[in-house]
Parts: C-alpha cells; sequence; structure tokens
C-alpha cells in the first residue's frame, strides 16, 4: 500500500519540521525527521515493511533530484568562475583527508576491538 | 507559445527527460566522465539557453522536485535502520569514524577556506559537501552558503572520491573492508557507494550506511561548529 507509506513518510517529514523549530532550526527538518523515522523503527513503533516501498522508490531515484539544484549555478555563474581554482583545490584536498582519516580510523578502532575479543577469550 | 514552453510538465519532462538521456548515455559507455547527473544538468541547461528560459522561471516550474528532497531525506532513516541491521557489533567503530570524517571535512574546508581567500558564502557553500546531496542542500542554505554552489561541489566531491578514493586507500595501507566501505561513504557519499559496492559486498553495505551517518554527523557538527566561530 503505497499511500500509507506516503503518509508515514510526510507524517516523519512534518514532525521533523516541528522539532527542528523547537531547537532553534539548528538542524534542517527533514534531518530530524530521518532520525525520528529511524527511532521509530527500531522501537517498532514503525513496522519496516509499511515504508520499504515508498522510501525505496525516493532514495534510489533520488539523482534525478539533483539536476535542479546544479541548474542553479547558470545565476551563480560569476562567483564560482571568480574562485574556480580555490573551489577545486579546497575540494580535492578535503576529500583526500576525509578518505584517509575516515578510513585511518575505522582501521584502528577495528583493529583495538579485535584485540580486545580476542583477548577475553584467552 | 512561451507559456507552454516554460509551464511547469514542460520543465519538469526537461529535467527528467534530460537525466533519462544521461543514464541511457551512461549505460552506453561506462564512464564515471559521463554522469547522468551531470548530463541531465548539461542538457538541461543547453535547453534553457535556446529555448530563451529565465532562472526564476525555470525554478518556478520544478518545486516540485526541489520541495521531494525532503521526503527522500526522511526516507534515508529507513535505509539507515536496514543497513544497520545487518553490520550490528560494529556500530561504534562506524559511528566514530564517521563523526571523524565529517569533522575533519568541515575544519579542513574552513582553514582551506581561509588560506584560499574564500568569503564566508563560499565557505559556507562547500561546508556540507561530503554530506549526500538532498542533505547538503537545505545544509548549504541554513548556513549561509549558496545551494546551487552546493549542487556542483557535492558532485565534484563524488567523483574525485569515486575516482581516486580506492587508489589513494591501497597507497596509505587502509585494507579492512569495512574501513575502506566507510571512507568511501563518508568522503563522497552516494557516487563512493556505487564505487564501493564494486570493491565488494561489505565494502558496498558499509559505505550505504555512511552516507546517513556523516549527513547526520554534519548535520550536527555545524551548528557547534558555528557556535565556536
Amino acid at each position: 500500500m503505497i499511500i500509507k507509506g506516503v503518509c508515514i513518510i510526510l507524517s516523519f517529514y512534518f514532525l521533523g519540521m516541528g522539532m527542528s523549530h523547537l531547537i532553534g532550526g539548528i538542524v534542517p527538518g527533514s534531518v530530524c525527521g530521518m532520525l525520528l523515522l529511524f527511532v521509530a523503527l527500531c522501537l517498532r513503533i514503525v513496522h519496516p515493511d509499511s515504508v520499504r516501498s515508498v522510501a525505496r522508490a525516493l532514495t534510489q531515484n533520488m539523482a534525478v533530484l539533483f539536476v535542479p539544484a546544479g541548474v542553479g549555478i547558470m545565476a551563480q555563474y560569476e562567483a564560482i568562475a571568480r574562485n574556480w581554482v580555490g573551489i577545486i583545490t579546497i575540494t580535492l584536498v578535503s576529500t583526500v583527508f576525509v578518505l584517509l582519516s575516515t578510513g585511518a580510523t575505522a582501521q584502528y578502532l577495528n583493529r583495538c576491538f579485535k584485540n580486545k575479543t580476542t583477548n577475553t577469550r584467552k | 507559445m512561451k507559456e507552454i514552453i516554460s509551464s511547469t510538465p514542460a520543465m519538469l519532462l526537461l529535467v527528467v527527460g534530460s537525466y533519462y538521456l544521461g543514464t541511457m548515455l551512461y549505460r552506453r559507455l561506462r564512464s564515471a566522465w559521463v554522469h547522468p547527473v551531470a548530463v541531465g544538468m548539461i542538457l538541461t541547461l543547453i535547453a534553457l539557453l535556446v529555448l530563451d528560459i529565465d532562472y526564476p522561471t525555470f525554478q518556478a516550474g520544478t518545486a516540485f522536485l526541489d520541495f521531494l528532497l525532503g521526503p527522500t531525506v526522511v526516507a534515508l532513516g529507513y535505509l539507515l535502520y536496514e543497513q544497520i541491521e545487518h553490520l550490528r557489533g560494529r556500530e561504534i567503530t562506524i559511528f566514530i569514524a564517521t563523526a571523524v570524517g565529517g569533522l575533519i571535512g568541515i575544519a579542513s574546508v574552513i582553514l582551506l577556506g581561509h588560506l584560499f581567500g574564500l568569503d564566508s558564502i563560499l565557505i559556507a557553500s562547500l561546508q556540507p559537501k561530503s554530506a549526500t546531496m538532498p542533505i547538503a542542500l537545505p545544509l548549504s542554505a541554513r548556513w549561509g552558503g549558496l545551494p546551487s554552489i552546493t549542487a556542483i561541489v557535492v558532485f565534484i566531491t563524488g567523483i574525485i572520491g569515486s575516482l581516486i578514493g580506492p587508489w589513494l586507500l591501497d597507497k596509505c595501507g587502509i585494507t579492512h573492508p569495512i574501513a575502506r566501505g566507510l571512507a568511501l561513504g563518508s568522503a563522497s557519499h552516494g557516487i563512493g557507494t556505487s564505487r564501493a559496492i564494486e570493491l565488494g559486498a561489505l565494502e558496498g553495505a558499509v559505505s550505504g550506511l555512511a552516507i546517513g551517518l556523516t549527513g547526520v554527523a554534519i548535520s550536527l557538527l555545524l551548528p557547534l561548529v558555528e557556535w565556536m566561530m
């Protein structure tokens, strides 16, 4: 039942907007809604079957939604043209930092936890 | 005639049709350089210029697609739930690693931005670049950036990570599948995840989880950063 799933997703979006408003808008309503839906699924307030089809339809096709946002450079062409060297360099360097810091942290923690479990087994 | 060409169905068809042509081209060529989003954007831009339709008209016609970004983020909550079920027992590693990645991403943009003399609008536009697009766009708007610049930067971040990510991780001795998947998903959201899926099933699953978590981490870290500055 698609309509049920749509109602649940919209309800959580609405609740998320409310929550975002209560905390002064520091976290977007959609992100609050995502967290609320996640919690509701974990606590079995919402059954996963009821949102699965709608959630998959939205997330599997979301790339098409990025096209209008990107077309907006039409209006901001100058800001990008003036600073493109900085923008590209920062994006490249920062992406390398994120790749390495996340990867190294995860690998380190994995090794720690593995040692711990082998130690307790001894 | 002009009203029909710039009507809502025409604008929606233009975007969805351009993207569809992009997916067909991608299926033919199988190269990261012809990503359907990039092809869709370029075709839409060309059509708008040829048909002489201004940006406000286009924006009004495609408001429905912008709205759908919100429910899509909410739907990511389901994906997060589904993926976390498969990765029980590794939550702490995954949470800490994505939080570290999110923090490094924001801090490096702020530091490098000042180094390159970018103004605060551009820095705010670049800050959420490792978040998935539907989360990055409202974050950019909320913290004083321009979402359209963020859209381009988020896309470039995805492409960079998927092109150099696996090679860079090899070079730096990051070999654990969970670490590799997390790194790709945290740095390069959905585009990094499609690359991670090619590396292996575990890499793909962890990477998918990292998309949502990194989005949440960046959403929670940005107010903190703003408050400290």
